[in-house]
């Protein structure tokens, strides 16, 4: 379980014929254990077809389908990771982890071995008693991504993750991600800007269109990802130096660069 | 923007505005410019709160008929706040209940508390009912308000994040809306406090039989001004000591969230 589907979804804010059009005509799906990174201008829309998934938006037109089911309201089944955290200030790391699965109605026990193998993962078991503001941002996030995979979601909605961290910090997160997706595969829509972090996460990468945005294509990653082995590399720069990841890098570049220039004029 | 005072300076300037008040009330009556049987100095009042400790006055000493006054007092205040919070965060959270509260809450709120007055004399006499009705009347509006204001005004993005792990609408109100508004409230129960404070002296002028407010009108009656004045200063005091507890709590609240104070 744990597939995707914008089937044509558009979204207009205000008035269907004058109001504000975000979205136009998204189609895109996502497959079971899947990582996809959309990329696009700013203002694209882009967040927007996240907070669609995650049923934060309504769907204006067209569908948008988790496991085959239109969205209707946001649930656990599809757990977000946000740009800001979002971690509850009044409660410890332990807390905001646990919170989810007593949503759940998970017994005490089993929630504890839950927390505690959260916490192992996301390497922050001498930090359980902490409050939020009491942790450095790449480290409230490390919870926030804790306090979704604990959920088991069938998808993790991501939503430029990383883009409130600092360059060193982003770079640590961005490799932690990688080997969470190896030891344990998801469904992940994960949005960003950075052209590079995309590369280096995703299957593969859908190009949006400047406003109202709209899927412009889709880039295959994992097969060269594969052919080239880059998994074998244990730092993000070595996979970076590569001229395969180069390559796919600057295409994603000048696509983007051609909807940055047609909207600036 | 002004320089940040120093404690020191804090409490030199305090005390010079007190100073001052007390002199110039010293002067008034000594030099004869007020009688002092309407103004009675500082040190007649002081002398007299001395002798209400332990000499009752109108049936009881002046501490006991503080008891009296802050027993209503908390009642009224507490059975304001176990009504006004959840309501207030009900009226935050569902949009439907807002609707129907707020013109009838808001009609209500424009009756003083001491409009309430003649009513819980006719429904309660001078029992316990009376002055804590009152007393409720006062503080119940400023805990709806500040826990709606609070419920309204939690970053959306903590709603969002609650909602997408699975919270039902009670731990949304309990553990989201009610932690999250929290500072909102204290400074409500703040406003609150100060408002059935107020109210309940006025309160048992009339209808009771015991407390501060009781012992000032009997006072009144017999002229003896001291008294009135005595019972003047123990509601200050006792106002000023609530505050100052609900300003630490507030404190507190703010230093364990890492906000600013």
């Amino acid at each position: 379980m744990g597939s995707i589907r914008f089937e044509n979804a558009g979204k207009v804010y205000g008035d269907a014929k004058t109001g504000f059009r975000a979205l136009d005509g998204v189609s895109l799906e996502i497959f079971e254990k899947e990582f996809v990174a959309i990329v696009g201008p700013s203002g694209c829309g882009k967040t927007t077809c996240l907070r669609m998934v995650a049923g934060f938006e309504s769907v204006s037109s067209g569908k948008v389908l988790v496991n085959d089911k239109a969205v209707t309201a946001p649930g656990a089944d599809r757990a977000v990771v946000f740009q800001q955290f979002a971690l509850f200030p009044w409660k410890t790391v332990r807390q905001n982890i646990e919170f989810g699965l007593r949503n759940k109605g998970i017994a005490k026990s089993e929630r504890d071995h839950l927390v505690a193998n959260a916490l192992k993962l996301m390497t922050l078991e001498s930090h359980g008693d902490a409050y939020p503001h009491q942790l450095s941002g790449g480290m409230q996030q490390r919870v926030a991504i804790a306090r979704a995979y604990v959920l088991d979601p069938s998808v993790l909605l991501m939503d430029e993750p990383f883009g409130a961290l600092d360059a060193q910090t982003r770079v640590v997160m961005q490799e932690e991600l990688v080997r969470l997706a190896r030891v344990n595969p998801r469904t992940v829509l994960f949005i960003t800007h950075g052209v590079e972090e995309a590369v280096y996460l995703a299957d593969r990468v859908a190009i949006m269109t400047r406003r109202p945005g709209t899927i412009k294509e889709v880039i295959d990653v994992k097969s060269i990802r594969t052919k080239e082995n880059w998994d074998s590399y244990e730092k993000i720069e070595d996979v970076m130096d590569l001229e395969s990841f180069v390559h796919l890098r600057t295409r994603i570049w000048k696509s983007l660069r051609e909807e940055k220039i047609a909207a600036a004029t | 923007m002004q320089p940040r005072l120093s404690f020191v300076e804090t409490v030199v300037y305090g005390f010079i505005g007190v100073a001052a008040f007390l002199g110039i009330w010293y002067v008034l009556p000594t030099t004869g410019l007020v009688s002092p049987q309407f103004l009675p100095g500082p040190v007649t009042v002081a002398e007299r709160v001395v002798v209400l400790t332990t000499q009752p006055f109108a049936g009881a000493t002046l501490p006991a008929h503080i008891a009296y006054s802050f027993t209503r007092f908390i009642s009224g205040f507490l059975l304001a706040a176990l009504i006004g919070i959840p309501l207030g965060l009900v009226m935050g959270w569902f949009r439907i209940v807002d609707e129907v509260v707020a013109p009838l809450f808001d009609g209500l709120r424009f009756i003083a508390p001491i409009a309430w007055v003649p009513f819980a004399a006719l429904w309660f006499g001078t029992g316990v009912g009376g002055p804590i009705l009152i007393i409720f009347a006062g503080a119940f509006p400023p805990c709806v308000i500040n826990a709606y204001r609070g419920a309204k005004q939690v970053d959306p993005q903590l709603i969002e994040a609650a909602e997408m792990l699975g919270t039902g609408h009670l731990r949304m109100m309990t553990e989201i809306l009610l932690p999250a508004s929290v500072p909102s409230i204290v400074a409500g129960l703040r406003v609150a406090a100060g408002l059935g404070w107020q109210s309940l002296v006025g309160a048992e002028l009339i209808v009771a039989s015991t407390g501060v407010g009781f012992m000032m009108v009997q006072a009144q009656a017999n002229v003896a001004t001291s008294t009135v004045m005595s019972g003047m200063v123990a509601i200050g005091v006792v106002g000023l000591i609530i505050d100052m507890l609900l300003r630490r709590g507030e404190a507190a609240i703010r230093r364990r969230r890492g906000m600013a104070e």
